[in-house]
């Protein structure tokens, strides 16, 4: 089987993003960028795939600038075998037209299986799965906690729902987003990092697709959040309880 | 305008994430109507023809419903739209169901999603939290029917004191889906579940190993809270992944955080900051978390956590 990849270059989670100061959105400019960390579950999931000989052949695919391709690259040395770069001007692009680059990608190599992050921690949207499963009229399975391959090449998916585990059985082709249980992703070794430089990427242009990416939701602003009043210390426990009990009325 | 609810619900009972999304769209406009999609329906249509706020409320009560398959609801849900073309909003709960099922109806209408909302800023600009919550975008669709999911801790349940109407919906030619149901394993803690308690109880890396976290189990229960952790203590190995909170783990937003050893890492941060209170507990008073929080407490846990568990 095959497995198309997704995955997406974010600011790392470990940053303190800071919001551009004529709120047009979240400045990106020397911040460290990593892939997406629901992407890197999706990425190790393949490669777990592929160790276990159900799959053959892992494509990282990421839409993006330039820069996106050392994502690829990121994904490659975990284990993925080449890459596709739909390479755009940088510009945001809605979960709906993402959906929908995918989906020509998808046409074009006919993979199997198609496993990407549950949500992007960047914009949060929690869509581009559901959105392409829909546009490919195929099966869905969204923030998988296990994924067992059957020998007749249906798929077993547990699924993390609100107040427990949900199973169910899905026929391929298929996509697949991946939830935090489910893996714990690799750290590329060394030669793994060398190995992945001779690996090959297709670049496409978003150009030459035929896809509108006109934005149909625009961001009027980006503000920071309310700022959390300044908290008091205090001398000890009788003191937590009471105020925990009489001032924020919580217990 | 007139706007759809579709309603969470175990075929039994509604979800209160329901109620909230009401309440979020009765304020882009006064007509509000409900769909809810299952099978034996009876006690749920019960519950939520008491809603306040809800004009009319359509039922599609089928056999092979019972489970909620996203391919199973999205064509029935597309299917009733089709013969209603006055809905100018559809909301759904931004939780599990609605995330799983809401983008399904939305593209098979060629329709951008606008997801997790927390503020109605008229009726085609809403809030919502971006970068787990350390940004806030306001955003604007153009689409000619807005398709929403609703961020039910930001706002209300709504009353439930009417008798709304009641219309069974019956759709011919509508398959289901060869997606099969296997199982649903309910969680077995008689805790509260993280996105839902309204107190929590987290410890870090400061627990120093996961025996330790029996320390927070008696305060737990006696809050009745749930307990969490930190990105620290998951990746030590201390407690589950599933307990994480934070950025890539849970986001949360009860009425009391209980940070215990946390030291207050940005993308811990990122997933606590709508808790309406936050206190910690923690022996380095140089610690980031102070920074967060309402009310601070400078000491060692281990000597701390039985002196709280026994003044509760």
């Amino acid at each position: 089987m095959k497995a198309l990849v997704c995955v997406k270059r974010v600011i790392d989670y470990n940053v303190k993003i800071r919001v551009k100061t004529d709120k047009s959105g979240v400045e990106t400019e020397n911040v460290k960028m990593s892939m997406n960390p629901f992407d890197e579950i999706a990425v190790e999931e393949a490669v777990k795939l592929k160790e276990k000989g159900v799959i053959d052949e892992i494509i990282v695919l990421s839409i993006g600038a330039e820069t996106s391709q050392e994502t690829i690259r990121t994904g490659l040395a975990m284990g993925g075998d080449r890459g596709v770069l739909v390479k755009t001007n940088g510009q945001e692009i809605d979960p709906l037209n993402v959906g929908k680059i995918i989906k020509y990608i998808f046409d074009k190599e006919s993979p199997d299986m198609v496993i990407l992050g549950k949500q992007a921690i960047d914009d949060d949207c929690n869509q581009t799965g559901q959105i392409l499963s829909s546009l490919l009229d195929c099966h869905q399975a969204t923030f998988a906690s296990k994924v067992e391959v059957n020998d007749d090449k249906t798929i077993n998916v547990t699924r993390e729902v609100d107040g427990g585990l949900e199973t169910i059985k899905i026929s391929i082709p298929c996509v697949i987003t991946t939830d935090l249980r489910l893996n714990e992703p690799r750290y590329a070794s060394l030669p793994n990092i060398m190995k992945a430089k001779q690996k090959k990427i297709d670049i496409l242009d978003i150009n030459d697709l035929n896809i509108d990416i006109k934005r149909r939701v625009e961001t009027i602003e980006v503000s920071e959040p309310p700022e959390r009043k300044p908290g008091v210390i205090v001398n000890d426990v009788d003191s937590l309880i009471d105020k925990l009990k009489n001032e924020a009325n919580v217990i | 305008m007139k706007s759809l609810v579709i309603v969470e619900h175990n075929n039994k009972s509604i979800k209160t994430s329901t109620f909230s999304t009401i309440t979020a769209a009765s304020q882009i406009c006064d007509s509000v109507d409900a769909l809810i999609v299952g099978n034996q329906l009876k006690e749920a249509v019960d519950e939520i023809k008491k809603a306040n706020g809800l004009k009319k409320i359509y039922v599609i009560d089928k056999d092979g419903l019972n489970n909620p398959i996203a391919e199973n609801l999205s064509t029935h849900i597309l299917a009733f739209l089709k013969t209603k073309d006055e809905y100018t909003h559809v909301l759904t709960p931004s939780s599990t169901f609605g995330k799983n099922l809401s983008p399904k109806i939305a593209t098979k209408l060629d329709i951008q999603q606008i997801s997790d909302i927390i503020k109605v800023c008229d009726s085609d600009t809403f809030e919502r939290p971006i970068y787990a919550g350390n940004a806030i975008a306001k955003v604007k669709s153009n689409e000619k029917i807005k398709i929403l999911t609703v961020r039910p801790t930001c706002f209300e349940p709504c009353g439930l004191t009417s008798n709304v109407e009641v219309e069974n919906v019956n759709l011919e030619g509508v398959d289901l889906s060869s997606v099969s149901f296997v199982a649903y394993d309910e969680s077995k803690s008689d805790r509260p579940e993280l996105t839902s308690a309204k107190v929590i109880i987290s410890g870090g890396r400061g627990m120093q190993n996961g025996d330790n976290f029996k320390l927070l189990e008696g305060i737990a229960d006696k809050l009745g809270a749930a307990m969490g952790a930190s990105r620290a203590a998951v990746d030590a190995g201390f407690v589950p992944n599933d307990w994480q909170v934070g950025q890539t783990g849970k986001i949360v937003a009860p009425d009391l955080y209980v940070a215990v050893g946390i030291s207050g890492a940005i993308q811990h941060i990122a997933g606590i900051k709508d808790s309406k209170f936050i206190a910690s507990i923690n022996k380095d008073e140089e610690a980031p978390i102070f920074k967060f929080s309402d009310y601070g407490l400078v000491a060692d846990l281990f000597e701390i956590l039985p002196e709280l568990e026994k003044k509760l």
